[in-house]
């Protein structure tokens, strides 16, 4: 999994990519949150590019949810973008758009 | 269910329960169905459902003190996959408990509670039940219809 990140203004985008299942999340569960813990207070958006993620399961909805919990009290909203098919199904199933709204 | 023996064709793959095969078995998994002409989403449901189901035996089923096995059986007959995964961990309390969407032992550890929900969604059939001997075994069956 790679991840990079960049700042314009009030926003915080985030790309990922690769496949994000039980043997990556604990890299990417880190890496987020070290992203987002320097954050200086105030509003924050989170966009969360997952174009380039080719595979997740049900372990990447619980990184998700953690980060939602984490950080919410933070101000931090999260936005998802470019989610790929598979992707993009099972974050409808299981309900996370309501959540981090999904943006194009 | 048929026996393993008699399906047309089949592959058995036994693996250590780390995390680091994780993607390997999905893959070899998906790459043996390919046979079935699968379109890309038929392809990636099973794929999610084998990924869910070898988590569950490495983090559920296992612990780091106690490592073992996994074993995949693979059948294919008459444009049906069938997959079963098994473990000789330490089981399922309540199976019907942990089949129900968003439940989840390990709420700490930011689980979803969603992998039996995602095989049960992916595949036509799900059947979990634990081993006399130990450990818990899931049967997956999928007919591949972008073929017909």
């Amino acid at each position: 999994m790679e991840i990079k990140y960049s700042f314009q203004g009030e926003e915080l985008n985030v790309v990922m990519k690769g496949e994000l299942d039980e043997c990556t999340a604990p890299y990417v569960r880190l890496s987020l949150d070290t992203i987002l813990k320097d954050l200086n207070g105030g509003d924050t958006k989170l966009v969360l590019d997952l174009g380039g993620v080719s595979f997740m399961d049900s372990t990447g909805i619980g990184v998700l949810l953690g980060r939602y919990n984490k950080f919410r009290k933070s101000n931090v909203n999260i936005y998802i973008k470019n989610p790929q098919g598979h992707v993009n199904r099972i974050l409808e199933m299981t309900g996370i758009y309501e959540i981090m709204p999904k943006i194009s | 269910m048929d026996s393993f023996e008699n399906f047309e064709n089949k592959f058995y793959l036994k693996l250590d329960a780390k995390l680091i095969n994780e993607g390997f078995a999905r893959s070899m998994v998906a790459t043996f169905c390919v046979q079935l002409n699968p379109s890309i989403s038929e392809i990636n449901d099973i794929k999610t459902a084998v990924s869910e189901a070898v988590t569950n035996s490495i983090v559920h089923g296992y612990s780091k003190e106690k490592r073992g096995d996994i074993e995949i059986y693979v059948g294919i007959k008459n444009n049906v996959v069938y997959i079963k995964v098994v473990d000789l961990g330490t089981g399922i309390e309540d199976i019907d408990k942990a089949r129900q969407p968003f439940f989840t032992t390990k709420s700490q550890e930011e689980r979803s509670g969603m992998g039996f929900t995602l095989m049960e969604s992916f595949m036509d059939t799900l059947n979990v039940y634990n081993n006399a001997d130990g450990g818990v075994t899931v049967e997956m069956t999928k007919e591949i219809k972008s073929n017909l």
